[in-house]
């Protein structure tokens, strides 16, 4: 391949980008008005994209910065909450109380991970990952007892009749935006600073990163993506419980961003698309007599894929659209060295 | 007053049940650093086996603790083999997600209707239950027999430990594992032995568990398992003593939250308690601090 044909991929890659995000689009909008796709399948390809918003997330907490966090569930259920409230509060607003809910989560999510992670995140590795988990956990509590103090959040009844905004072409929209802007955070000065973290956040205090600062921001960034994902739930299915935000959800997240690959956003999202239609392909395709095998296949696969490649299956691999454009010049500099 | 010490006695009731857990993680910590998120299902295990045991196969209490432990035994020793060994040189935390697919697989395994199955089941009592007064409170036999097998079980650990060539050898890998090794200390054999014995622990948790609060079920452990955890990290992680005392402390505060604030918010005081002895003393109360290297 000659320099002038490379040149031209990159500057086309956008486009191509572009291109196929557009016509999954249409193929899917297409399938549900022609009925191809019944409401079933389309809530499930709905919440695919919530859980890849989610575990994007994720994976900037510990992927990218390299913070071990398994209280991801916690800020998903604040963000669902947060939003549910306002949404059926001012359901006179429509669409309205839907923008005010959202933009609501996310600051209230912005603010708690802060909070949160300026103390916690001075742990380190096992330890920060039981403080999270205990945070999660004290959280999902919180949720139980809501009803003492806000009666509209059900506590352990669950909350009811949330109004229902989240249609595809919506989650659609969050999900290809999600994707851009945790691209577009990976490759900056921040994102840098967060992998240097990771690699050894020793060496990089030394050479001067900020390394408090950097983890609290990769912290409430990556938790404001698991709100966002919240909001999209809690209105897709119109119903929320404090057992949606438990332990095993937070698992369930951290698996999706382990298999795929520990930075790697390109693996973070095909790792919960198959995920989720595998978890639904096996409740179609099995039959009931050994349905609940299905809870014990992935765990095996999860221990296999571990023994096998500890760092997950896509680690540092990337769509070539992700990945930033290389300057031509710098590139020629390094091989001449 | 007597309402106090009654719930100080049912505390410390379910801390020596925390406390047998607690060993098993303070001890595969304190060997391979490893949080060992399974353990807490090895102890649903052993309450199962417990169960077996005493319904089906009608054996005696001491027989049936004692196939409990020797069950909990193997089935960590096969965990740690199969799961944690050929992980011992990757990254810490693919161990740790390892582990955590352990406990899953172990949870949804046990669910299936043709291993434990899913449902609740009652607890069979291997004796009636009576209780004794003494002074202002009461005290049931079933009490003083979790409190007397967690004690004998708890000294002899501690004989086990400290005075045995295995106890000392354990003692040396947790010290220092490639010094123990040039020593000529078997580690892997080690590295069992230590996963057998805080497994057996567990598993005799799990029937004495089985007996104090009568109902099991295949998703029981994790929240004891948890709290056992925070137990030991309560009480300084690799320290024996400390994993009673955090196991104890943790008993009795979630009974007395139970008993004086409120019985749904108890599991938030606990991880309360964590975050806070994180933050505080992140080595716990009988630990020692590491210092850390580039």
């Amino acid at each position: 391949m000659n320099a002038e044909s490379k040149k031209r991929i990159f500057s086309n890659r956008k486009f191509f980008a572009l291109a196929i995000i557009i016509a999954i689009f249409i193929i899917i909008t297409a399938s549900i008005s022609l009925g191809l796709l019944n409401p079933y399948w389309n809530q499930i390809i709905q919440f695919a994209c919530i859980i890849t918003i989610s575990a994007l997330g994720l994976n900037l907490i510990y992927g990218y910065t390299g913070q071990f966090s398994l209280g991801h569930a916690a800020f998903y259920g604040i963000g669902a909450y947060c939003s549910a409230l306002i949404t059926k509060t001012f359901h006179g607003l429509g669409a309205l109380s839907f923008i005010i809910g959202l933009v609501t989560a996310i600051i209230l999510v912005a603010v708690i991970a802060f909070l949160i992670g300026l103390p916690i995140l001075r742990l380190k590795s096992d330890y920060l990952g039981i403080a999270t988990l205990g945070f999660g956990i004290i959280v999902k509590v919180l949720f139980d007892n809501a009803d003492a103090v806000i009666p509209a959040l059900g506590g352990s009844r669950g909350m009811l009749g949330i109004p229902k905004f989240t249609i595809f072409p919506l989650t659609y929209l969050i999900f290809v935006i999600s994707i851009i802007v945790i691209r577009n955070f990976v490759f900056s000065d921040i994102g840098r600073s967060c992998i240097s973290i990771r690699e050894d956040d020793i060496a990089a205090d030394c050479v001067g990163v900020n390394t408090t600062k950097y983890k609290t921001i990769g912290f409430v960034f990556g938790s404001i993506f698991a709100g966002i994902a919240g909001v999209l739930y809690a209105h897709l299915y119109s119903f929320l419980h404090p057992s949606n935000f438990d332990f095993l959800k937070s698992i369930d997240v951290l698996l999706i961003v382990v298999l795929g690959g520990l930075g790697s956003i390109s693996g973070t999202i095909i790792a919960a698309i198959v995920w989720t239609f595998l978890l639904e392909g096996l409740r179609v395709v099995l039959p009931p007599q050994i349905l609940d095998w299905r809870l014990v296949i992935y765990p095996l696969v999860l221990i296999i894929i571990m023994l096998i490649k500890p760092m997950g299956i896509g680690s540092g691999m990337e769509f070539g659209f992700i990945k930033p454009e290389e300057r031509k010049s710098s590139k020629q500099n390094v091989k001449q060295l | 007053m007597s309402y106090f010490l009654q719930q100080l006695i049912n505390g410390l009731q379910l801390g020596f049940v925390y406390a047998l857990i607690a060993l098993g993680y303070t001890m595969v910590y304190g060997i391979v650093r490893l949080i060992n998120f399974a353990h807490g299902d090895v102890f649903m295990v052993g309450a199962y086996l417990g169960f077996y045991a005493l319904a089906l196969y009608h054996l005696p209490f001491p027989l049936a603790i004692l196939f409990a432990m020797a069950g909990c035994a193997i089935l960590g020793i096969s965990i740690e083999k199969l799961a944690y060994r050929p992980l011992r040189n990757a990254p810490r935390i693919s161990a740790l997600i390892t582990a955590i697919g352990v406990s899953l697989f172990l949870e949804y395994f046990s669910s299936l209707k043709f291993v434990f199955g899913p449902n609740y089941l009652a607890y069979p009592r291997p004796f009636e239950v009576c209780t004794y007064q003494i002074g202002s409170v009461c005290i049931s036999n079933i009490q003083i027999l979790v409190f007397g097998v967690s004690i004998v079980l708890l000294v002899f650990l501690q004989f086990i430990v400290q005075k045995t060539k295995t106890g000392m050898a354990m003692r040396a890998v947790s010290y220092d594992k490639d010094t123990a090794k040039l020593m000529g200390i078997n580690v892997d054999y080690i590295i069992s032995v230590t996963f057998g014995i805080g497994s057996a622990l567990a598993g005799a948790g799990g029937v004495l568990y089985g007996i104090a609060y009568p109902q099991i079920h295949p998703f029981m452990g994790i929240m004891p398992g948890l709290k056992a955890f925070v137990a030991a990290v309560l009480g300084g992680i690799g320290s024996i003593p400390g994993a009673m005392i955090g196991a104890l402390i943790m008993g009795v505060v979630e009974t007395l939250c139970s008993a004086y604030i409120s019985s749904t918010m108890r599991d938030a005081f606990a991880f309360s308690i964590l975050i806070i002895v994180l933050l505080v003393k992140p080595a716990g109360i009988l630990g020692k601090k590491e210092i850390e290297k580039v």
